[in-house]
C-alpha cells in the first residue's frame, strides 16, 4: 500500500484549482483582517497584495511584489487558497512567491511591468499562474507560456466596468467566430492573433479556452458580477470593488450570492438592496494610465 | 435518472458532462424545489466554506440533510467529501458538517497547492472485487480521511490514507474523478443509486 508515485505541478493539477475556484469570487485583501471579512464573505480565495488597484492608481510611483510577512500574515488567517501578484516579467518576484507557498500567481498588469518584452515563461514553475488578456490573441500567448487561467483584465481600480465587458466581448466574440472557420482559415487565425495554431485548432474543436476564463478590472456591483458571468465569465475577481465600498462585508456576500445566482434577476434584486455606496467610480477617459495596455 | 449536481460554486459543470455520459439526466441543484425534485446528488469539488455559507443562505442545507437521513445517494467529491464528513479538522471554527458518513477529515491534509498531485491507486475490497486496471486520480488542495467509523467501507487508499470511501447510500472520494476520461467512479455511484 506504500510507494504510490505521486506526481506535482502538472498541469492537470495547475488547471484543476481554477476549475475549483469557478462560480465564485476572488476578492483582493490588504491585511489578515480583510482576509477574514473576504473569507466569511464566501470568496473562494483572496488575493494578496498592498494596496488595492485604486489606491495604486491615486498613489502612482512603482507597484511591486508585496511583502513576505504580510503574504503570510494573510495565508494564516484564512483557509482558502491565497493568491498574490508578480510584476510582468519579474520571474524572481514569481521564484519567491512560488517559495512562500502562495497556491496562484498573478502575473500582473496592475503593477509596473518588469520587462517590455516578455512575460514570465510559467512552464518553469509547479504553482499554477493566472493573467489577464484584452483579447484571445493575449489570452493565448499567456495560455502558451503556461497560464493556467486567464482573466479578462478590464480597468482596475476604476469601479467601471465598461472595459470588462469589452474585453470578455471581444474574447468570446473569437472564440465564436473561431468555431465556424473551416480548417484552412485556422492558419490565418492563428497569424491574425498572433498565438500558436495548435491553440486556435483546439478552440476550433471545443468551442471554448483551453483554460477556465474569470474576469476581473471594474466589477463593484452584484448586478456587474451577473453581467460579466452572463457574458461568459466562469468567475470574478473584486478588486477595490469590495474594501473600496461604504460597507465591504454585506457588499462581498452579495457579490457571492450574486456569481451563484447571475441568472436569476429576482434573487439579484434582493441581494443588491441596501448595500450603501459602492465605490467611487472613474470614467476611462479621464484615466492618466490604461493598466490593461500593459503586458505583450 | 434524475443525478442532482449542487451547482452552489466549484466544478459543478464537469460533474454535470460526466453524469451525461454515463446515461443519466443531470440538474443543477441550486434550489430546494431542485433538490426534491432528484434521484440523486452529486456534490462536487471548490471551496468548502464558500458552499457551506451557500447552503444556509439558499436554505438548502435543512432539506438536504432530511433527503440524506431518507436515503438519497450521494457522492461528495473533495470539498463535497468535507461537507458530509462527521468532523473536519483545520477549517473554519463555524463550518458545519452535514456529519452524513462517520469519516473525520482534515481540510488541505495533503498540503497547499504545490503539494497538489496526481497518483495511481488500486480500486476494490471485500464488497468490492479489484478493479483490474488503476484509477488515476487528481488531488487538488485535497482532504486527508484521518478516522473511519466500523462501518465505513474503504475502497481506494494511496499510501495509509482512505481516499475513496462508503457507507450505504453516501460514497465520498478526496480526489477528482471529473477531471479525468475514466468514469469507472461515477458510474459505480450511479449503478448502487
Amino acid at each position: 500500500m506504500s510507494d504510490i508515485t505521486r506526481a506535482t505541478g502538472t498541469q492537470l493539477v495547475k488547471r484543476g484549482l481554477a476549475e475549483m475556484l469557478k462560480g465564485g469570487v476572488v476578492m483582493d485583501v490588504v491585511n489578515p483582517e480583510q482576509a477574514r471579512i473576504a473569507e466569511d464573505a464566501g470568496a473562494v480565495a483572496v488575493m494578496a497584495l498592498e494596496r488595492v488597484p485604486s489606491d495604486i492608481r491615486r498613489d502612482g510611483g512603482v507597484a511591486r511584489m508585496s511583502d513576505p510577512e504580510m503574504i503570510e500574515g494573510i495565508k494564516a488567517a484564512v483557509t482558502v487558497p491565497v493568491m498574490a501578484k508578480a510584476r510582468i516579467g519579474h520571474f524572481a518576484e514569481a521564484q519567491i512567491l512560488q517559495a512562500l507557498g502562495v497556491d496562484y500567481i498573478d502575473e500582473s498588469e496592475v503593477l509596473t511591468p518588469a520587462d517590455e518584452a516578455h512575460h514570465i515563461d510559467k512552464w518553469a514553475f509547479d504553482v499554477p499562474f493566472v493573467c489577464g488578456a484584452t483579447n484571445l490573441g493575449e489570452a493565448l500567448r499567456r495560455i502558451s507560456e503556461g497560464a493556467c487561467l486567464i482573466r479578462s483584465k478590464g480597468e482596475a481600480g476604476t469601479g467601471n466596468i465598461v472595459e470588462a465587458v469589452r474585453h470578455l466581448r471581444s474574447i468570446m466574440g473569437d472564440i465564436g467566430r473561431i468555431t465556424k472557420a473551416d480548417s484552412a482559415e485556422l492558419f490565418d487565425w492563428a497569424k491574425r492573433l498572433q498565438s500558436p495554431l495548435s491553440l486556435v485548432q483546439e478552440i476550433a474543436e471545443t468551442g471554448e479556452l483551453p483554460v477556465p476564463m474569470f474576469c476581473a478590472g471594474g466589477i463593484a456591483t452584484p448586478a456587474d458580477a451577473s453581467l460579466v458571468m452572463q457574458l461568459g465569465a466562469q468567475s470574478v475577481f473584486v478588486g477595490s470593488g469590495i474594501f473600496k465600498s461604504d460597507d465591504p462585508a454585506p457588499r462581498a456576500r452579495a457579490i457571492v450570492e450574486a456569481t451563484t445566482n447571475f441568472t436569476d434577476p429576482v434573487i439579484l434584486g434582493k441581494v443588491s438592496r441596501g448595500l450603501g455606496a459602492a465605490m467611487p467610480g472613474l470614467e476611462i477617459d479621464s484615466l492618466e494610465t490604461r493598466l490593461a495596455d500593459r503586458g505583450w | 435518472m434524475k443525478v442532482g449536481v449542487l451547482a452552489l460554486q466549484g466544478a459543478f459543470a464537469r460533474h454535470a458532462d460526466v453524469l451525461a455520459d454515463v446515461g443519466t439526466t443531470p440538474i443543477e441543484v441550486r434550489t430546494p424545489e431542485q433538490l426534491l425534485g432528484v434521484d440523486a446528488l452529486v456534490m462536487p469539488g471548490g471551496e468548502s466554506t464558500t458552499m457551506s455559507m451557500l447552503l444556509d443562505i439558499t436554505q438548502l442545507r435543512r432539506p438536504l440533510v432530511e433527503r440524506i437521513a431518507d436515503g438519497l445517494p450521494v457522492f461528495g467529491t473533495c470539498a463535497g467529501m468535507i461537507l458530509l464528513a462527521s468532523s473536519v479538522a483545520d477549517g473554519r471554527s463555524d463550518q458545519e458538517s452535514l456529519a452524513a458518513i462517520d469519516i473525520d477529515v482534515r481540510r488541505n491534509g495533503y498540503g497547499r497547492q504545490i503539494d497538489s498531485f496526481e497518483a495511481d491507486f488500486a480500486v476494490g475490497n471485500e464488497g468490492l472485487s479489484d478493479w483490474e486496471l488503476p484509477f488515476h486520480g487528481v488531488f487538488i488542495r485535497a482532504p486527508v480521511v484521518e478516522r473511519v467509523g466500523d462501518s465505513v467501507e474503504i475502497l481506494a487508499r494511496v499510501d495509509e490514507s482512505p481516499v475513496l470511501c462508503r457507507q450505504g447510500q453516501v460514497m465520498v472520494a478526496s480526489f477528482h474523478p471529473e477531471l479525468t476520461d475514466d468514469r469507472r467512479i461515477h458510474e459505480l455511484f450511479v449503478e448502487a443509486a
